[in-house]
């Protein structure tokens, strides 16, 4: 059949154009199956297996056994309660804390800033177990923050700073600023420095160019690096367990002990289940009312 | 329009030093209320730093500023009452339209209706009405600039700066804004600074042009005299196209250009050098071989080379010693230059109006 010249200028090289595009779909395709294999076995599977394993009693059949326990005990509502209260409190130390570490980062000239964010990196470079640790060492009853403390006269005999509270949220405030600080700084960078000079042409006094223009204009990046921080303490085990000194009970530390003390691995699974469905919902209240991704990786 | 509340200010000894760098060198200048002043020069030429001196945002290292009676340079910025226009903008991103230019009503405390009033107004006076509701980043390029204009002057502040506002716009846009902001300035009558390195800009919109270099004042002048009565030889180098011929003076004070006479006089007698300012269009083609008179100077060349370039365009004659003169001609039907040949010996006219005389560089 005789093809007109319009409709066979239409289709030059549709063919050959259209299987081109199919095999470049499959070549992605195929180079992104290493990166799914491994996210299955590292994450679905273990998640999997935890699920599994929590509603599981001891004689190896279905049953809701850990969770009613999980109801009926207050003992675990007390460490949910823990958990939550010292992720909140280690989260608002950061906040205070590294507000204006950003803010100093983000006003420093580029070539001072490369090394003070070196300085705040730095605690990365460094095993978590030898941060806690020292930390141990510093606070102790005879450590170095209490001898200076009693020199200097701030108080008169060592106070109790570690095996308590006051030590875990000390080390872990520690351990979690720098992932406040990086997003905070971040989204500060991000502020053109000609907004605050447009704040105060137009009559804001200092203090109002900051709260109506910085603080609204950095708050995507502070709640970001705020809810990291959160997050991240909710299944925080190392700090806690040895700077709490068995007076911090979260929940990692509980699983430990269910696991150390019963060997019952179906209610440590329950409680790990509870932790994991408890952070997913906290991300997800916190994604409706933010958008991460601008605050994180800077897209629109 | 004369606006009562407008003020004049008043620069001097104005100083800025960064390092070594000089970036206002003892600036005296006066600005008359309810003028539209341009600050012209070059980057780095220290226009900018100026402007940001008046804004309150530098603190220069000497000097006075001066808004009426008032002595200004100590002021901090947020309590100078000055609109200004950003190079960028600098419209918060996280407010509506409205909320940008109510922004400075609400700081200073109007109420709510009153301000809707006056964001409203600002709004129909840049053409934006209907618009105050949009968030920042579904504006157009062309509609934040008029939502950066109408913040500045919505609060009737005495003075308005603008730094480079247009310089982000497409060509065509640019061109409407500054009538628009000309227009705009007659309205309001506001003091107005206007930063730019465009001269042509500075032309279409001053009332009078500063022309700024290393930091100081080479001319302060209508734009009218600064094109056709240019001090030395960078303004005439900066302000539109230009040859420069150097001139010979005989035992009797008579400056030359090889055989013809310019000037029958040297306009000062303690400068020695000359040079001979050529705008190429006013350079005309004489239909026929004449010889320099009172009315006009005439030099003689072979065309070298024809530019197309739309509305006009310009040919290079190169004289008998070898000195490239442009000629800016229409690129009409009557146009004969371009029917020439390249390489045709052309005779080219200067009206004796439009010679313009500069003393050569360094012997001021």
């Amino acid at each position: 059949m005789p093809v007109s010249p319009d409709i066979e200028r239409s289709m030059l090289n549709g063919q050959e154009l259209k299987s081109q595009k199919k095999r470049e779909e499959w070549v992605l395709l195929g180079l992104s199956l290493p990166a799914i294999f491994v996210i299955a076995l590292v994450v679905i599977l273990p998640v999997g297996w935890l699920f599994y394993l929590s509603f599981v009693d001891g004689h190896g059949s279905f049953s809701l056994e850990h969770y009613q326990k999980m109801v009926e005990y207050k003992s675990y509502a007390r460490v949910f309660i823990a958990t939550f209260k010292v992720s909140a409190l280690t989260t608002l130390i950061c906040i205070v804390l590294g507000y204006p570490i950003a803010y100093f980062l983000a006003a420093l000239p580029s070539r001072w800033s490369g090394i003070f964010m070196l300085a705040v990196l730095l605690p990365f470079w460094t095993s978590l177990l030898v941060r806690t640790y020292a930390w141990l060492v510093l606070l102790q009853r005879k450590g170095l923050l209490n001898d200076l403390a009693i020199q200097i006269g701030l108080w008169d005999s060592p106070v109790k700073l570690v095996h308590n509270m006051t030590g875990t949220l000390i080390g872990m405030a520690h351990i979690m600023l720098p992932f406040l600080v990086l997003p905070l700084y971040g989204a500060m960078k991000k502020i053109e420095p000609d907004m605050m000079q447009a704040a105060s042409n137009l009559g804001a006094s200092p203090v109002r160019a900051f709260g109506s223009i910085y603080l609204p204009l950095s708050i995507s990046g502070l709640a970001a690096g705020s809810l990291i921080v959160f997050v991240l303490c909710l299944g925080f085990y190392v700090t806690p367990a040895v700077l709490g000194g068995g007076r911090v009970v979260m929940v990692a530390t509980q699983i430990t002990a269910i696991l150390e003390h019963q060997f019952n691995w179906g209610a440590a699974s329950a409680l790990g289940v509870v932790l994991l469905l408890a952070t997913v919902l906290v991300l997800y209240l916190a994604g409706r009312f933010f958008k991460f991704d601008t605050a994180l990786f800077g897209k629109r | 329009m004369n606006n009562p509340t407008a003020l004049p200010i008043s620069i001097r000894g104005l100083t800025k030093k960064y390092g070594d760098l000089n970036a206002l060198n003892s600036v005296d200048l006066e600005i008359k209320s309810s003028e539209f002043l341009t600050l012209l020069g070059p980057s780095g030429s220290g226009k900018t730093t100026l402007l940001m001196a008046i804004a309150g945002f530098n603190r220069p290292d000497a000097g006075s500023i001066k808004f009426g009676d008032a002595e200004m340079v100590l002021t901090p910025p947020h309590k100078r009452d000055v609109g200004m226009v950003f190079q960028s903008y600098a419209l918060f991103p996280h407010m509506t339209v409205s909320e940008n230019i109510g922004f400075p009503l609400k700081l200073r405390g109007l109420a709510a209706k009153e301000a809707r009033g006056r964001v409203d107004e600002a709004l129909a006076t840049v053409q934006l009405s209907g618009l105050g509701d949009r968030a920042i980043d579904q504006l157009s390029g062309g509609q934040r600039q008029r939502v950066a204009l109408a913040r500045a002057f919505v609060f009737r502040p005495r003075i308005l700066l603008m730094d480079e506002p247009l310089s982000a716009l497409d060509k065509k846009l640019r061109e409407h804004m500054q009538i628009e902001l000309k227009q705009i300035h007659r309205q309001l009558g506001v003091t107005t600074v206007y930063v730019t390195h465009d001269q042509r800009e500075a032309l279409t919109m001053s009332d009078r042009i500063a022309v700024i270099n290393h930091g100081e004042l080479a001319q302060v002048d209508t734009p009218e005299a600064i094109y056709n009565r240019p001090k030395d030889q960078f303004v005439a180098d900066f302000i539109g196209e230009s040859t420069m011929l150097s001139l010979t003076r005989g035992g009797d004070g008579r400056l030359s250009f090889g055989s013809e006479i310019i000037s029958s006089s040297s306009p000062n007698p303690s400068v020695l050098k000359w040079s001979l300012v050529v705008r190429p269009e006013r350079l005309h083609l004489l239909e026929r071989d004449v010889n320099t008179s009172e009315k006009q100077v005439v030099f003689r060349g072979h065309v070298k080379e024809y530019v197309f370039q739309g509305e006009t365009g310009f040919a290079l004659i190169a004289l008998n010693d070898m000195t490239i003169l442009s000629v800016r001609f229409g690129t009409g039907a009557r146009s004969r230059i371009r029917l020439l040949e390249l390489g045709a010996l052309v005779s080219i006219g200067l009206m004796r109006e439009d010679i313009i005389l500069i003393p050569e560089e360094g012997q001021m």
